[in-house]
């Protein structure tokens, strides 16, 4: 890994930084500048109530959503820009299409495409964006699967699938393209309660192989357990911040203890 | 007291307990489809006999024209003119509804602007627009606008015929109907798919193709087999220019010896038979972009339950 010099004490590289973050939707704020750390390794849980900006927030970080004000770098490179002395030069689509491809991202809602079977799903940017051949992208594929729990499960279509199956598919297919870094919408929200645990079981894995993730999750017993830092977000503010025992077991604030005392 | 409390069970409960694979189903007999079945066999039978013993509809004179050479050629060039066009339409529908739903506000503009020129216009006025496209422009010039260099020169008449412009009027129409069919069905793409694709670092144009459109093709090919059959009838309309499809042919003929009505019978019974094809071709078109969606067969729910058994 090729160090940052400006990296700073710790020696552990960091993988996302967000300085003074903002992001509006028309005339509402949305994000009113949000500081936040991810360091390479480690499972960041975003938690919040509905409405505080967290999903937006993930979307900014693939630039899914551009930014109005702050600075957003994934794995040392500003997301959506280029600076040259003093000024920001906005990247070109396609230039913003390679910087994605190095983060995964798994949506709330699945979006497994459902013209294509399970394996499709996993090959198809491979194959388009990374030009890896079919043969080799269909093996991988397979191994994927087999991954997430789904091994023989390749000719599916996802209308043929569970919901927890459709989504370890989802996380499969973000897998393949090999990302650093991988960021998790409310992953198990649209879940019945009895697949939650199986789609956690498998972010869990991929935590203790040492995948850097981001998670937005109402599962507090997943960012206790799996979680290296926990970050409080309400109405577009981070409000805290800190480990799971600090931010969950003695939050500081009241709107932190007024969560909390709602989700536990 | 309570030692038996089920007990006062009434007899029917113990008919319930049969295995259903012993008794009889009888299914739903839908009595009044029958009858008005019947009613309409009646009239249709009553019609069929009085076009059967019709002596204007002269058959023989219908069976003797109906492969002459002189139809099979104007059945041939209907066909093209239908093909030609709905490629050209389709090819150019997807284009316009890209541009009217892209970001570049001029592309939108433009866009905007054709279909509401194309589809604000009667089509028979376009036809015979374009095919007196000479009364407009005696000439058609290639150059730079505004200047007097000019690469080359052509006269009108010479170059867009009647045949071109058929082929013109029919496409360019067809292009602003398929680009709200196509406009339609992209829409109706969940959001989500553009969401996941750009986050696997997929470029707009890739998603497009690969994504978006295939998944649009649910909703966009059935409009479009419809756009397909009536394309097919309204190639007739160049007639009014003389496009030389199939009305004109047979136009022409009865024109000399007057046998209007078996000729006429004649066209139509290709354009039938063009469409019913037509029909064919697009039932499996829709089977194949609904792959993964697990439809309902049509058959299975037109018979209703009652016949699969
Ligand atoms: N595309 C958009 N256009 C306008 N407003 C939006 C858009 N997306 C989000 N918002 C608004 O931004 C605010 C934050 O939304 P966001 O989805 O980020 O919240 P969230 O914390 O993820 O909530 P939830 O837990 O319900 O998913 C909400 O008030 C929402 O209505
Ligand atoms: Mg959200």
């Amino acid at each position: 890994m090729t160090a940052t010099d400006q990296s700073s004490t710790t020696d552990t590289a960091t993988m996302v930084e967000a300085l003074g973050v903002r992001k509006s939707f028309g005339r509402t704020e949305v994000l009113k500048g949000i500081d936040l750390t991810v360091r390479t390794g480690e499972v960041t849980c975003l938690v919040g109530p509905s409405g505080s900006g967290k999903s937006t927030f993930l979307r900014c970080i693939n630039h899914l959503e551009t930014i109005d004000g702050g600075s957003l770098s994934v794995n040392g490179h500003l997301v959506g820009y280029r600076r040259k002395g003093d000024r920001l030069h906005e990247l070109k689509p396609s230039e913003v299409a390679a910087q994605r491809r190095d983060i995964g991202m798994v949506f709330q809602r699945f979006n497994l495409f459902p013209h294509m079977t399970a394996a499709q799903n996993i090959m198809h940017a491979p194959v388009l964006v990374r030009g890896e051949s079919r043969k080799v992208a269909r093996e991988r594929a397979s191994q994927l699967l087999e991954r997430v729990g789904l091994a023989g499960r390749e000719n599916q279509y996802p209308a043929h699938l569970s919901g927890g199956q459709q989504q370890r598919v989802a996380i499969a297919r973000a897998l393949a393209m090999r990302p650093p870094l991988m960021l998790f919408d409310e992953p198990t929200s649209a879940l019945d309660p009895e697949l939650v645990g199986e789609v956690l079981d498998v972010m869990k894995g991929l935590a203790s192989d040492g995948m850097t993730m981001v998670v937005v999750t109402h599962e507090m017993g997943f960012a206790r357990e799996v979680g290296d830092s926990v970050y409080f977000m309400d109405d577009g503010v981070v409000v805290e911040s800190g480990t799971p025992s600090q931010v969950l077991e003695n939050p500081r604030h009241e709107r932190t203890k007024a969560f909390l005392s709602k989700v536990l | 007291m309570n030692s038996t409390p089920t007990s006062t069970a009434p007899p029917e409960r113990s008919d319930a307990r049969v295995a259903p694979a012993d008794l009889e189903v009888v299914p739903l007999r839908h009595w009044g489809r029958w009858v008005a079945a019947a009613i309409m066999m009646l009239f249709a039978a009553s019609f069929a006999w009085s076009l059967a013993r019709n002596p204007n509809l002269e058959w023989s004179v219908v069976g003797e024209y109906l492969f002459k050479d002189f139809v099979i050629k104007g059945v041939g060039i209907t066909l093209m003119l239908t093909v030609v066009a709905m490629v050209i339409g389709t090819v150019g529908g997807v284009l316009i509804a890209v541009m009217r739903l892209s970001s570049n506000p001029v592309l939108q503009a433009i866009a905007g602007f054709y279909v509401w020129f194309f589809r604000g216009t009667p089509l028979l006025v376009q036809i015979i627009f374009w095919g007196f496209l000479a009364a407009l422009y005696e000439r058609l010039v290639i150059g730079i606008p505004f200047t007097d260099i000019t690469f080359a020169s052509f006269d009108t008449n010479s170059v867009v015929g009647p045949m071109t412009a058929a082929v013109l009027a029919l496409s360019l129409n067809e292009v602003a109907y398929a680009a709200e069919i196509v406009r339609g069905g992209i829409g109706s793409v969940d959001d989500g798919q553009d969401d996941a694709a750009s986050a696997l670092g997929l470029t707009k144009v890739q998603a497009m193709r690969t994504i978006t459109l295939p998944q649009a093709m649910r909703v966009i090919v059935p409009p479009m087999g419809n756009e397909t059959v009536t394309m097919l009838k309204s190639t007739a309309l160049v007639s009014v220019i003389g496009g030389k499809d199939l009305l004109t042919a047979v136009q022409s003929v009865y024109a000399q010896n007057y046998k209007v009505i078996p000729l006429l019978v004649v066209a139509a019974l290709w354009y039938l038979a063009l469409t019913s094809i037509l029909s064919i071709g697009q039932y499996f078109l829709e089977k194949k972009y609904g792959k993964g969606y697990g439809t309902a067969s049509m058959g299975r729910r037109w018979l209703g339950r009652g016949v699969a058994r």
